[in-house]
Formats: C-alpha cells, sequence, structure tokens
C-alpha cells in the first residue's frame, strides 16, 4: 500500500541457503554463459598478431565512421520501436484487463503471437504484404498511383519490429495491471477520481514495473536483433554488422567480437537505467487475488469503439501471420497482391516429417522455458528480497544474454563442450541437452523480467507477517511468494517457451542430426530453394497454431486462478 | 534408469563400429544445399549403396566452415558438401579436409575456364552452375523495362533501383563472378563496370538464395544469380525468366572428405556415387537443375539444357587465375563491402544524378556538361588502392589474422569507406554542376 512514499523496507541478511542458490546460479550462468560466450569474445581484446591484451579495438570501433553511424541508428530505431509498440500494446492491455470485454483471452494470446516468427517465412510473408511490390503497395499503386515505403530503411525496421516485439509489453503490463488490488482503485474513486485522471495517477504507475519490464526488453530486444534489420537488407545496425563479421568465411576480423562487446554492455546499461527509474520507488500492494481492477461494463458506444480500436490493432499485428497462412496455401505468388492460386499441398509434404520436428520442438522449448523460470524467479528473489553479494551480477549476467547473438553462443558450446566426450566417444555438445540449455540461456532474460515485475508488486510485509507468525524462509517463499508470483511466472515462462520455440541461430550450429531437430531446422532446411518456400510456410503455420496453444492454454490456467482466488476472497 | 541408457549407448556404439568395419553404416555429411538437391542424391546413394545410410546435417556455408573447425579435436562429420569454392579452399588451408582419388577417371579437368577439381586432390567439382540474369516477368511488365541481356545492360538508367545481388563476402559463388570481371576487365575497368551496375542496386542480398527469393516474389526485378535457383523457380512455376550473358562463368560446386572422418568408406562411397553416371544423373532432375561434370550426360539432358563444354558463351572468357583470386580474396570482398554494399546510399545518389545528367544530355549535347559528367564518372570509378597493392602480403595479411603485426582490417575499412564518401559526393556535385549546364 505504500506506493512512492516508502522507504527501500529492510532486507533480510544473507543465509546458507541464499548462498548456495547464489553459487548454484553463479555455476550454472558461468558454465552456460559466461565461459562458452567468453571463449569466443575474449578475442575483442586481443592485439592482432601477437595475441596480447589490448583496448585498440574498441578504439578502432569508434573510429570507424560505419560503426558509429550503426550505433546511433541502433538507438533511434530501439527507442523509436518502444514507443510505437507501446502505442499498440497499451490499448489491448487496457481494453482487456479493465473492462468486462468478451474474448479478452483470445485477444491476449492472440495478440502474443506476433512474438511467435518463424524464421525466413515470416520475413517472405511481410515483404509480400508490405514489401514494395507487396500486396498493400500493389493495391495502392492501382488505386491511388503512389507507394509507401513501409519496409523500406529504419523506418521500415522500426514498423517490423514495434509489431514483432510489442507483446513483450503486452504481456507483462497485463500481468501488472491484472495484480493491481482493487482497494487502491475504489480508493481513488471515492475521493473523486476517474476517468483519464483515475488512469494517469493510480493505475498505470502501479502497473510501472511490468511496463517498464516490458518497455526494457523490446529496447535491448530490438537494439540485439539482426533478423529483422538483415530481412529489410538495413545493415548499418550494429548487430547486422555484428553477425555479418562473425560469419564471413575464412575472416579473423575482430571487429565482430568488439560489436558483441557493445552489445552486450548497451543491454546491461539500459536494464540498469530502468532499474533506476525504479528505485525509490514501491510498487508492491498488501492485498492480492481480489481478481485485479473492477472490470467495468461498457456502454453500448464505447463497446463500438473498443472493438474497432482492438480489431485494428489486431489486424495490423497479426498481419504477417495472415500472410503466412496465404503462403502456406499458396502454388506460386509474385508480384500480385494475392497468390494464383490455392493448394493443400504443401501440407502434405510437411506433413510426415512434422510430427517429430513438432515434438522435439515442445520438448525443448518447454525444458527451456520451466529452466528460465526457475532460475529467472530465483534471481529475480534474491536481487529484490536480499542483500546477498554479487545478486546484481547474476541479473547482469543473465540479462547479457540478450545481446550475445546466437552464433557466438553456438560456437562457445561447440568450443566449451564438444571436448568433453561421453562414455561412448560422442561429444557433450552434440547431445540435444545441449540445445536446451543453450535455448534456456538465450531465453533466460525473457522470464527474468517477468519475475522481476511480479515480484516487485509482492508486498514485503506479507512475508514479514508470515515470518512473524513462525513460518521458515523457505515455508515463506513456497507458501506466500510463489503463489502470489504465479501469474508473473507463467507469462515469463510462455514468453520463454514461444520464443524458444521458434528460434534458429544458436540451434543451427547445435544439431547434429535430423531425427534432433526443432521445427525451425526443420524450416531452415525448406526456405533454401523455391519449392521450399511453400512448404517452409506450412511448417511456420504449424509451429505458429502449436505455440499459440499453448500460450492460450496457460492464459486460461491463469485466468481460472484468478477467478479462483476471487471467489476464496 | 541410467544405467540402461549407458548400456544402451554402448550396445549401439558397439554396433557402429562393427557397421564401420564391414564398410557401412551412417555416413554424416555437412552440406548447404537444400532439401531439392539432398532428397534425390540421397535416395539414389543409398539405394546403389544399400548397407549405408546418408545423414543429411543443413547448415549455412559459412556455419558449416565454423562448425568443422570447432568440433576438429573430436571430428564426426564424414562428407563437407556445398558450392563456394573458396569455403572449401579455406577448410584445406586448415587441415581440415583428407585426400583422396575418386574411383570414376576420364571426367575433364575444367569446365569453363575453371579447374574442375582441386589440384591436390582435396575437393571434387561434382556438378557445374553458370552466372546469369534472372527477372521477374511480371515486375518487368508493370515497371515498363525490357529483359536485360548483358551485364553492361545493368548499368543503364532504365534499370536504376531494379537490381539485387548477393554481397561477394557472403556469396562465394558471387565473389568468383567479381573476380572474373575483375581479371576480365582487368583492375581499374573492372571496379568501374561494378560500381556503374552496384549504383543501380536496390539491394545488397547477405545469402546468396536472397536474391532469387527477392525476384520470386516480385520485391526486386532483375537479380544476378547463379542459374539453378532460376531454372528451380522456374520448374516451381515462378514467373521468372533467366539468360546467360555472351560473357559468363561458370563455378564449380564441390564435396570433400573431413580429415579423420569417422566413417571414411562410406565417405568415399558417396563420392564416387556423386561423381558415377547415375549420380551424375540425378542432378538434371527438373527440382535440381545443375549441370553435370561428365560431358556425355548432356545427350541425356532435356531440350535447352545449357552444355558448358560445349556451348561457347562458357568458353569464352579469359583463363581464370586461381593464384591471383586467392591472394586478394578477403581485399576483394572487403572492398566491395565498403565502397558498394556499406555505402549504397552514397553510390545511388551519385549515380542517379550522373543518370538524370545522361538523359538531359541527349535531349541536347553540350561538350562542358559531358566533360564535368566524364569528370564526375571517373571519380566513382576511382579505387583507393591499386593491383598490386591488393595482393600484397602488406595489405592481405591484415585480413588473414596472420602472425605478422600488420594494419588492422578495421583501420583499412575506414579509409576506404572515407575515400569512398568523398568521392561519391564529389561526383554527385559534378554531375549536379553537369546538369545545371544543360538547362
Amino acid at each position: 500500500m505504500a506506493y512512492a512514499l516508502s522507504s527501500p523496507s529492510q532486507r533480510v541478511s544473507s543465509r546458507p541457503g541464499q548462498m548456495a542458490a547464489v553459487l548454484l546460479i553463479a555455476l550454472f550462468l558461468g558454465v552456460f554463459l559466461i565461459v562458452p560466450a567468453g571463449t569466443v569474445i575474449y578475442t575483442a581484446f586481443t592485439e592482432k598478431g601477437t595475441g596480447t591484451f589490448t583496448f585498440v579495438n574498441f578504439f578502432d570501433f569508434f573510429g570507424t565512421d560505419l560503426f558509429v553511424r550503426s550505433f546511433w541508428n541502433s538507438v533511434y530505431v530501439s527507442g523509436m520501436s518502444v514507443v510505437w509498440a507501446t502505442v499498440l500494446a497499451l490499448p489491448l492491455a487496457v481494453i482487456t484487463t479493465r473492462f468486462e470485454f468478451r474474448g479478452a483471452i483470445v485477444i491476449q494470446t492472440l495478440g502474443f503471437v506476433p512474438l511467435i516468427m518463424p524464421p525466413f517465412v515470416g520475413a517472405v510473408a511481410m515483404q509480400l504484404l508490405f514489401g514494395r511490390n507487396g500486396t498493400v503497395n500493389l493495391l495502392f499503386n492501382d488505386w491511388f498511383g503512389f507507394k509507401l515505403p513501409f519496409m523500406d530503411g529504419l523506418n521500415g525496421v522500426i514498423f517490423v519490429q514495434s509489431l514483432h516485439y510489442f507483446p513483450f509489453i503486452l504481456i507483462n503490463l497485463s500481468t501488472s495491471l491484472r495484480n493491481i488490488d482493487r482497494a487502491m482503485e475504489e480508493a481513488a474513486q471515492n475521493l473523486g477520481a476517474s476517468g483519464f485522471r483515475l488512469f494517469r495517477r493510480i493505475v498505470f504507475p502501479l502497473a510501472m514495473p511490468g511496463y517498464l519490464a516490458g518497455a526494457s526488453l523490446v529496447f535491448v530486444k530490438v537494439f540485439d536483433d539482426l533478423a529483422t534489420p538483415l530481412l529489410l537488407n538495413v545493415k548499418d545496425m550494429l548487430a547486422p554488422q555484428a553477425y555479418l563479421r562473425v560469419t564471413s568465411v575464412g575472416l579473423t576480423d575482430p571487429m565482430g567480437y568488439v560489436i558483441s562487446v557493445i552489445l552486450i554492455a548497451v543491454s546491461i546499461f539500459a536494464m540498469w537505467v530502468s532499474a533506476i527509474a525504479m528505485r525509490g520507488k514501491d510498487y508492491s500492494t498488501v492485498q492480492r487475488g481480489g481478481g485485479g481492477l473492477s472490470r467495468r461494463q461498457l456502454g453500448p458506444g464505447e463497446s463500438v469503439v473498443a472493438y474497432g480500436v482492438v480489431l485494428l490493432i489486431l489486424l495490423l499485428v497479426l498481419s504477417p501471420h495472415i500472410g503466412l497462412l496465404l503462403l502456406s496455401f499458396a502454388t506460386v505468388w509474385s508480384f500480385s497482391p494475392l497468390p494464383d492460386a490455392f493448394t493443400v499441398a504443401h501440407y502434405g509434404r510437411v506433413f510426415g516429417e512434422s510430427s517429430l520436428y513438432i515434438k522435439n520442438t515442445l520438448i525443448y522449448a518447454s525444458l527451456a522455458g520451466l529452466i528460465d523460470v526457475v532460475v529467472g524467479g530465483a534471481i529475480a528473489y534474491l536481487v529484490l528480497r536480499t542483500r546477498i553479494v554479487g545478486r546484481r551480477w547474476l541479473d547482469w549476467a543473465a540479462t547479457s544474454a540478450l545481446a550475445i547473438p546466437g552464433v557466438v553462443l553456438g560456437i562457445g558450446y561447440l568450443r566449451t563442450f564438444y571436448g568433453v566426450t561421453l562414455p561412448d566417444g560422442t561429444p557433450l555438445a552434440t547431445l540435444w541437452v545441449m540445445v536446451v540449455v543453450a535455448l534456456a540461456i538465450r531465453r533466460l532474460p525473457y522470464a527474468l523480467r517477468a519475475c522481476y515485475a511480479a515480484l516487485q508488486q509482492i508486498s514485503e510485509s506479507l512475508e514479514e507477517a508470515a515470518e512473524n507468525l513462525g513460518a521458515t524462509k523457505l515455508r515463506t517463499v513456497r507458501r506466500i511468494v510463489l503463489p502470489l508470483m504465479m501469474g508473473g511466472l507463467l507469462a515469463g515462462f510462455v514468453t520463454s517457451f514461444s520464443t524458444a520455440a521458434v528460434e534458429l541461430s544458436a540451434t543451427l550450429m547445435l544439431i547434429q542430426s535430423n531425427s534432433d531437430a526443432p521445427i525451425a531446422y526443420g524450416l531452415y532446411v525448406f526456405m533454401q530453394s523455391p519449392a521450399g518456400r511453400g512448404p517452409g510456410a506450412a511448417l511456420g503455420v504449424i509451429a505458429v497454431v502449436m505455440v499459440a496453444l499453448c500460450t492460450l492454454l496457460s492464459h486460461y490456467v491463469i485466468e481460472r486462478r484468478q477467478k479462483a482466488n476471487g471467489m476464496a476472497k | 534408469m541410467l544405467k540402461t541408457i549407458a548400456v544402451a549407448m554402448l550396445v549401439s556404439a558397439a554396433g557402429l563400429m562393427t557397421a564401420y568395419a564391414q564398410g557401412g553404416g551412417k555416413v554424416t555429411v555437412v552440406t548447404s544445399f537444400s532439401k531439392d538437391v539432398t532428397d534425390p542424391l540421397k535416395a539414389g546413394f543409398e539405394a546403389s549403396n544399400p548397407r549405408f545410410t546418408l545423414d543429411v546435417q543443413n547448415k549455412s556455408t559459412s556455419s558449416g566452415v565454423k562448425y568443422l573447425d570447432e568440433i576438429k579435436a573430436n571430428n564426426q562429420v564424414d562428407l563437407f558438401w556445398a558450392s563456394a569454392p573458396d569455403a572449401f579452399d579455406s577448410l584445406k588451408g586448415k587441415n581440415l579436409l583428407a585426400k583422396f582419388t575418386p574411383a570414376v577417371t576420364g571426367l575433364p579437368d575444367k569446365v569453363g575456364s575453371y579447374t574442375v577439381n582441386d589440384p591436390d586432390g582435396f575437393y571434387f567439382g561434382f556438378a557445374a552452375s553458370g552466372y546469369g540474369i534472372m527477372w521477374n516477368e511480371r515486375y518487368l511488365e508493370a515497371n515498363g523495362l525490357v529483359k536485360p541481356a548483358e551485364w553492361s545492360d545493368l548499368t543503364k538508367p532504365e534499370y536504376f533501383d531494379h537490381i539485387a545481388i548477393a554481397a561477394p563476402s557472403r556469396s562465394g559463388t558471387t565473389h568468383l563472378t567479381i573476380e572474373t570481371i575483375l581479371q576480365g576487365e582487368g583492375w581499374d575497368k573492372g571496379w568501374g563496370t561494378l560500381k556503374a551496375m552496384g549504383g543501380n542496386l536496390q539491394q545488397v542480398t547477405e545469402r546468396s538464395f536472397g536474391v532469387p527469393d527477392a525476384v520470386n516474389s516480385g520485391q526486386t526485378g532483375i537479380g544476378v544469380v547463379i542459374d539453378f535457383f532460376a531454372f528451380s523457380a522456374q520448374a516451381s512455376g515462378f514467373p521468372v525468366g533467366f539468360a546467360y550473358p555472351s560473357v559468363t562463368t561458370v563455378v564449380p560446386a564441390n564435396v570433400a572428405i573431413v580429415t579423420n572422418a569417422p566413417n571414411r568408406k562410406g565417405a568415399e562411397a558417396f563420392i564416387n556415387y556423386l561423381l558415377s553416371e547415375p549420380g551424375q544423373t540425378v542432378l538434371l532432375e527438373p527440382s535440381i537443375r545443375r549441370l553435370p561434370i561428365n560431358p556425355a550426360l548432356y545427350a541425356k539432358a532435356p531440350e535447352g539444357f545449357p552444355n558448358p563444354f560445349k556451348d561457347a558463351r562458357f568458353q569464352s572468357m579469359i583463363a581464370f587465375d586461381a593464384d591471383v583470386s586467392k591472394k586478394r580474396t578477403d581485399v576483394v570482398d572487403t572492398l566491395y563491402d565498403q565502397l558498394i554494399t556499406f555505402q549504397l546510399d552514397n553510390l545511388k545518389a551519385a549515380t542517379r544524378a550522373i543518370h538524370d545528367t545522361e538523359i538531359a544530355l541527349a535531349a541536347g549535347e553540350n561538350a562542358q556538361a559531358r566533360a564535368l559528367l566524364d569528370e564526375a564518372r571517373g571519380m566513382i570509378a576511382a579505387m583507393p588502392i591499386s593491383a598490386d597493392q591488393a595482393a600484397s602480403a602488406e595489405i592481405g595479411d591484415a585480413f588473414t589474422g596472420g602472425d605478422q603485426k600488420t594494419a588492422r582490417q578495421a583501420e583499412l575499412e575506414q579509409q576506404w569507406a572515407a575515400f569512398a564518401t568523398e568521392k561519391y559526393a564529389a561526383a554527385k556535385a559534378k554531375a549536379e554542376e553537369a546538369l545545371a549546364l544543360t538547362q
């Protein structure tokens, strides 16, 4: 209940159990993130020829026009993407959590789907719809005689990135909104606040942890994303520059790794700034499980507006997937608003192999999601609830995973674990478990942010009360903290799970045989030839539907829990 | 539970060992080829060698090279199978390929101007592909463009902003085409052509397949591509056309055995199959359409199938000097990136100004403006380094991470980029000055 006035409350001192947790997590991050990435990235600090330690490569970075230009382009694009992602996410989050709105679960799920953009096919579908000769522009040209450069240059990157990553804000903001105590709102209403003022002064500030968690993720993810700029042929941004340099045949230029170091530094800096923004403010509330904010009934006029806005946003953010669906049924789609004809043959072609891919994907992604929630939840707890030494470092180390290009991590894994052999002589790195760990590391920051936001909303007084009543630390965590964080944990799991399901860059390095391959690899194999485009799109649709179903299921669970809690109260 | 797994693993490992000893078992191949290519060849290989199964691992060429390098201490891969000869050269340089003498004999030494096999016997060409120009029929019609026939057509004003190419630093086959133009026309004139073409580019893609992909979907009208991309797109029904210019290059696609291959016998059997007549015949399938390396097979080829061993277009290129190429590979790629790929906006702005002036001059000639325009063209064509410098160890070593302490790659890149920025801006100003004179 202590919004904005309480000083940071007293934290408990460290205990052996917490110490052990810190050590375990540090070991996990050390073995699977820092050492593998370090073996690759240390090149950034070595001098050419002699191999001695040096910072000269960093001077080169700032002395090169291309890199400096790329740096500022990346900052600009990331900032603008946060703005546009907020514009898309805010109405959806508010309408579905604050009003009695039919189909709120469906909207929450659909609003989440853009995050699941299968590699390559997603890009092709976007170009076919919004590209310079895509559906929209061909129609515009016919009707009005002009074209809009949706997909050209930096603005194109901003456009695609905000569509792609706005679910980060949507999912975290919605969870936060659901967790706000109704009493706060009612108190404000009793004092005469209503409408926009109520939203601005009470609801939005209380949802701040969720919003910031989402917004900082969008910023960092856009900053570190290389797939979208490359698909739009924008090369003067940092992440694509790093990728192009790391993956060139035969070159041993350190600059790719230098850029990776810069990406990591900026990512951690952004997370640090968002932590600063939250400092000195306490967003937790004591009451829980009131079913979130009271839901208002919409008037007929309001209903029309609300449905209109929601549908419009959904149509926009789902357009890549609509394009993907069309592509998966298309015979030939070339320089025309719609495909020439439709067929189901592509689904027939992928049917046989897709069951194996689906099975592998589900196993890998759910294990990775599980690891992320456990590790992320533990880190969030240690950072927010204890004063143990090095807790911030855990947070930063885990966050830096966002900035490490997948291919760097993949090479690092091969380098670190290929030498370790199992009794029968097969290298450790060839086991599918390594793919799971790599995916978990890559997606850990998503789950971490969600857990962080969830914990920030829980008042410590609840835990103190439990301890005063004689509960041990462990019991308090199990009976008080975990149940109250459940929404946030699920949000974290869903984000990690669904993005891990379509991850390719690290996977491509680590997959050793077709029988271990996840769906993203199957897609990659198809998308290398003109005849494979349709089947690739069909696999993409299967991936999206599969992940969306799992997401829908977990939303359903959250919703059920909230209702059950509300009843109990 | 764990025990059962361990026992099962040991048993299966023992099973594999015996299978290898008898000349059978799993043959692991790392390849950049798509399913359309690997599936029919896998089926054919397994049918003619029933004891072997082929395990295909798809990786992009660059990841494949990195992968083999990282796993060399405990290699589990038998074969590397991809297009770009430079990737094989890089692997050979790192001692990651094993020598082999195929059982199949009587195949030609050269296709077009390229040597088919590695002279030291480390890798073998199994198919050839020619470079040419691919276009989207609907795109050309909608934009009122005629089909381009020659490389020089691509420098014309009407094709401004309609062309795509893969970056030579990302595509080994594009690199060979660039190198062939440089060797054919000479360093300075060759770069002049490349930059004039570069000024008309809509995009420089980072994957070879990005170009045919963009043409297929109609995002761009014209692409510089390797022939099978266009043939297989046509076979899939896309409204695209393709032509070899009168001077073109043929590049071989290769296969090699990896050092310490766990199933060496299987690897040898696969290469022998690939070079044998049944294996070569599979290449003629519509979804693959690569040019077999066995000249006899062209008798079986469908109507209109190009024959690099007879067709004059493939013979007219000057002899390709592999040594010259090798010495400056990285330098040429980096120059292309720094002067064209990463300077595309500046280069296009200058090129557009030149095109505008050229069109104005066509309406009324003006000697003074013509002189300025030629000057502008010269500025665009100017190179920061000469052919001799490009081949020098001094500059070459900056890219190889050699033991010598030389200039760093980043320093050179910055110099070249600054050079290009300045020249393109000056060229644009000159062309605009010339345009002003015509009005």
